[in-house]
């Protein structure tokens, strides 16, 4: 238990170096100079001392570990900035300024969270609900037209990309018919929960429909699995009704692998749903990291990948916890 | 319950083919299963697991039922229990449990049965018993099905079968998981699962087969002794010999689906009469007798249950299948009674199996 | 008739050179780390101390219940598993802590054949490339060419040369351990490890693959060491029988004098809990229940291993481990209160059993 947190830490603190490694050092060996990876952050009419001079400021001259140690300095301690506007601080964790705005990259991340903490809950719940629901279904009717229908049409969700059918409903039901909010309604700035959950209505569908169909999949052959199992046929011989044999014996046993895909699933979305966001134009985390990689702004990717990662360590630490209460075999051992 | 059996079903039934033989159940049978035919269509073809086949088992005696794998034997459990899945299987014949038809009885009457007048007990208590849950949980919820009592007493209840069945400890081994139960101890927890509604019928389908010798001895000494508390009927279905030897006071061997010698014990062993049975008893090593010659195996092996051979099932492996004048090959025989309580299906006369008997087998075994 | 036949019958002991194999003081622990430095906090001592020799052409059976170690000492022998402790010689080799590679023509000696005869086939090979493979594996070139002495294998073991195209999935178990038997047979080995080899058939298929392992081992001079937990099965096929217990060699005894008169308690208690195909004899025979189940081999009971379901344990059995010795010849026993002793030993003390 300790150990595994402790490898969780230690696994943060290799990622960030990973990441920091292939953003500043890769370009580098790729030959490009200090000079060459500043002239992205001033204007263009700048001129080579300019340049270098920015280049400077940005701490790119230094040797690559003084800029690392620099960056993790300033997540454990916090660090200080100067960008020609004056000293500023930024308290621990810092992840440093964007070389674009000059905004610290933390408070705008933490900015855009409820965006997409709004949007990957919303649709886990949708999601966790409709795919298993129809899984069950779908394996209770093995071979019936209501499993292959659903089937059918999980296969499609799994295909289709989000892109497509984001704007399919887009267009259907908001542009088309009008029910649902247009692309570009930020639900934070919704007044009631009402408004709220209209504002997110169809991104939370087309978001939760591409997983559901997934874990309907999951659910299903979990399903087929378990019901072969001894102890169904024991549950059975017992006397029970068939719906607390399906119910507590059947998917019981087969829930515990997908609460493992869940809860990475989430981890990941809550790192950015980059498709949907951009789709649905919500300022959430994954719009986020689009602008910064399209601007390049080294700072303000590092701070999202790192965010990401961490979400996706910390749910790996939570589902592993999880397990142990849901299987009483990994308790023990 | 008294016995409500259905006279007219049985009258309808031609006397040798309809009652498989056995005629009609003796006033003392607690289960009585009569021509039961358990088929499973499949994309191979149809699969005739269980063909014909007729036993009765009374109230305080154990049958065991013998047969190698694909014999039918477990399939013959499974139906009496009405565990087969719906749709899968083709059901005909006549199963009456304390006079009440189960054959083509609905799902609900059944389930309300199992468990509660009828249990079963499975070859492998790891995997019959579910991980997540605890034993107790599993045998309270196994007692509250059929009794509308509260959690507590029901609770109350598993601590004390747990006792009865012989697990040190009962207060506290009742919260654990069957992984932290040893073999053997899992075993008398699925024991304790399985009488705690006090069934009338218990079914041990291999309850010893994944257990160590000295753990088999201890289960069947509790079966045994249990039997005797309890006065159930009990249906023991194994391959091992010894087992039903030292259980059963009547034993069905089995063979491709249909029984083909039903006798008490004493007989089957002393006084076989079918050439399956003392091929099986021939080909067995003894752990009782210095045997210093090979073994006699039964040549061949079980026939597909899609591709039945003809006339009697058996005949491709029998040394004495020429003896019938083509009989054997062409006709199935009867399943018929030659000595007192004693049925057989065997093509060849009394004299033949005399003669076979004194001159061939008896020295053998 | 092969059991009256061959060198090792009769119940003859095999000791001193003429030895095939000869294990010493073998010793398997398998560590438990735990913790966050993965730290040693105990072994499963699964094999402990085994001392026996194997003659040329024997049958010696191990026998036991689960845990005792039988299938891990198998996998020592043909050094599946490095042993932790003491050695084995064959041939008068010492193959302890051969390397793999200086165990490759060793290997053409030593052969297993295992308990599930399909799990231990590849099933997306056909027949003749499984029994074929250990020709490939070694580069051994046959006279006639490699797959006319498959199929020879083939008919060998019982089944038909024109088997050699088909895929396991096509037999039977029986059929498939007889594919699992040629395979073991290609390279003319001279020791058969055999685990369970017929545990997992049906009794009529398994009297058949009983006596094709017989007739084998009369006509190619075979010695086979049979893992089987069927002390029916054992008493059949073996010359001698080693009895285990959590790891421990108890007893070990040609066949007829195990049986007859048996010296360990454990192995008296065996074999009466072995339900007998005899209803004459049902509540008559004499019987010993063993209380509870075998203790962990992770924490064994100190000295004597059976101490803690032994009916006859004393104070002596809880501190000072019984020694192996042989108190008749040939029957070696390793108890400080062993069972059917003509002689009146005076045996209460273990000094008194070692002299």
């Amino acid at each position: 238990m300790i150990r595994r947190v402790i490898g969780a830490i230690i696994l943060l603190f290799i990622v960030s170096a990973v990441v920091f490694a292939i953003f500043f050092l890769v370009p580098r060996i790729g030959g490009a100079s200090v000079d060459d990876l500043a002239s992205r952050y001033v204007g263009k009419s700048a001129g080579a001392e300019q340049i270098h001079q920015t280049a400077i400021r940005l701490g790119f001259t230094d040797p690559i570990w003084v800029q690392y140690g620099r960056f993790v300095k300033g997540i454990v301690a916090g660090a200080d900035y100067n960008y020609g506007a004056g000293i500023e601080h930024c308290p621990a964790p810092c992840l440093g300024y964007s070389f674009l705005t000059q905004n610290p990259v933390l408070p705008d991340l933490l900015d855009r969270l409820p965006v997409t903490i709004s949007l990957a809950s919303g649709a886990a719940f949708l999601w966790l609900l409709g795919g298993v629901a129809t899984g069950v279904l779908s394996a209770l009717r093995r071979g019936s037209v209501l499993d292959r229908t659903t089937m059918g049409i999980a296969l499609a969700g799994v295909s289709l990309p989000i892109f497509f059918t984001g704007l399919l409903s887009l267009s259907i039901f908001s542009y088309g018919l009008g029910w649902t909010a247009p692309g570009g309604a930020n639900p934070m700035d919704a007044s009631t929960p009402w408004d709220w959950a209209y504002r997110l209505l169809l991104p939370w569908i087309t978001l939760a429909f591409l997983y559901a169909a997934a874990y309907a999949r999951l659910t299903r052959a979990g399903m087929l699995e378990t019901m072969n199992e001894d102890y169904i046929r024991t549950a059975r011989a017992k006397g029970l009704r068939e719906r607390d044999v399906v119910v507590k014996h059947g998917l019981r046993a087969a829930l515990t692998p997908i609460l493992t895909i869940f809860g990475l699933d989430l981890g990941l979305l809550l790192g950015g749903a980059i498709l949907t966001e951009t789709t649905f134009s919500l300022p959430g985390i994954g719009q986020y990291a689009v602008q910064a990689v399209t601007n390049n702004d080294l700072p303000k990717v590092l701070g999202v990948t790192l965010l990401g990662a961490a979400f996706i360590i910390v749910a790996n630490l939570v589902v592993d916890l999880l397990y142990a209460v849901v299987d009483p075999r990994v308790r023990a051992s | 319950m008294t016995s409500t059996v259905d006279r007219a079903r049985f009258d309808s039934l031609s006397p040798v083919e309809g009652l498989g033989g056995l005629g009609r159940p003796p006033a003392d049978a607690f289960l009585s299963v009569r021509d039961l035919q358990v088929h499973f269509p499949t994309d191979d073809g149809l699969v005739r697991s269980v063909d014909g086949l007729s036993f009765d088992v009374a109230r305080g005696r154990t049958l065991g039922i013998v047969g190698e794998s694909g014999s039918g034997k477990s399939v013959t459990s499974m139906s009496v229990m009405g565990l087969h899945k719906p749709g899968t299987v083709r059901m005909s014949g006549s199963i009456l449990l304390d006079g009440q038809e189960l054959v083509g009885a609905d799902s609900d009457t059944v389930r309300a049965l199992r468990g509660k007048r009828m249990a079963m007990i499975f070859q492998d208590p790891l995997s019959a018993m579910h991980p997540f849950y605890t034993v107790g949980h599993q045998i309270v919820e196994a007692y509250r099905v059929h009794h509308n009592v509260s959690r507590a007493v029901a609770y109350k209840h598993a601590i004390d079968m747990l006792g009865r069945v012989g697990i040190p400890q009962p207060r506290s081994r009742v919260d654990d998981y069957p992984h932290q139960f040893s073999g053997g101890m899992r075993q008398r927890a699925m024991i304790a699962m399985a009488l705690s509604c006090d069934p009338e019928l218990l079914i041990a389908d291999e309850p010893t087969t994944a257990l160590d010798v000295t753990v088999q001895a201890q289960i069947l000494d509790l079966i045994r002794d249990l039997q005797a508390e309890f006065s159930s009927a009990v249906i023991l279905i194994t391959h091992d010999l010894g087992v039903v030897a030292e259980l059963a006071d009547d034993i069905l061997v089995m063979y491709a689906g249909r029984a083909v010698e039903y006798s008490a014990a004493e007989q089957i062993f002393e006084r076989p009469q079918q050439p399956y049975t003392w091929g099986l008893l021939a080909s067995m090593p003894r752990m009782d007798r210095a045997r210093t010659e090979r073994l006699r195996p039964i040549p061949g092996t079980p026939p597909s249950l899609i591709t039945v051979p003809s006339g009697c099932p058996f005949h491709p492996r029998c040394a004495y299948a020429d003896l019938t004048e083509g009989l054997s090959r062409t006709q199935r025989p009867p399943f018929r009674e030659v000595l007192a309580d004693h049925h057989i299906a065997c093509h060849l006369t009394s004299a033949q199996r005399r003669d076979i008997w004194d001159n061939e087998i008896r020295e053998t075994l | 008739m092969s059991t009256a036949t061959g060198p090792g019958r009769a119940g003859a002991v095999a000791e001193g050179s003429d030895a095939l194999l000869s294990v010493t003081g073998l010793t398997k622990h398998f560590p438990i780390r735990r913790g966050l430095l993965q730290r040693q906090v105990g072994a499963v001592q699964a094999v402990d101390g085994l001392t026996f020799d194997l003659a040329r052409g024997e049958t010696l059976s191990l026998v036991g219940e689960s845990g005792c170690g039988k299938t891990t000492t198998g996998r020592l022998l043909t050094r599946l598993l490095e042993p932790s402790a003491g050695s084995i010689r064959f041939e008068g080799r010492d193959i302890t802590h051969l390397s793999t590679g200086r165990m490759r023509p060793l290997r053409r000696d030593v052969q297993m054949i295992f308990q599930d005869p399909y799990g231990s086939l590849n099933p997306r090979h056909t027949v003749g490339t499984i029994v074929g493979a250990p020709f490939r594996l070694q580069s051994v070139k046959t006279d006639k060419g490699i797959k006319r002495t498959v199929q020879d294998l083939l008919e060998l073991v019982g089944l038909s040369p024109e088997h050699y195209n088909r895929y396991p999935h096509e037999f039977s178990g029986g059929q498939r351990q007889r594919i699992g038997i040629a395979r073991a047979l290609a390279l003319s080995p001279k020791l058969i490890v055999a685990d369970e080899p017929v545990s997992a058939l049906d009794v009529s298929i398994q009297a058949q693959v009983i006596n094709l392992l017989e007739d084998l081992q009369e006509e190619f001079g075979l010695t086979y060491v049979v893992i089987a937990h069927d002390l029916s099965v054992v008493r059949h096929m073996s010359d001698r029988v080693a009895v285990m217990y959590l790891g421990n060699l108890v007893e070990l005894a040609g066949r007829d004098a195990l049986y007859a008169q048996p010296m360990h308690p454990y192995t008296t208690a065996l074999m009466s809990a072995v339900p007998l195909p005899d209803t004459r004899r049902r509540g008559a025979r004499e019987r010993i229940r063993l209380q509870g189940d075998v203790p962990s081999p992770i924490n064994p009971p100190p000295a004597c291993r059976f101490s803690t379901r032994c009916w006859k344990a004393q104070e002596v059995c809880r501190t000072v481990a019984p020694e192996l010795v042989e108190l008749r010849p040939g029957h070696r026993v390793a108890c400080h209160f062993p069972e059917n002793v003509d002689v009146p030993t005076p045996a209460a003390t273990p000094e008194a059993v070692d002299s």
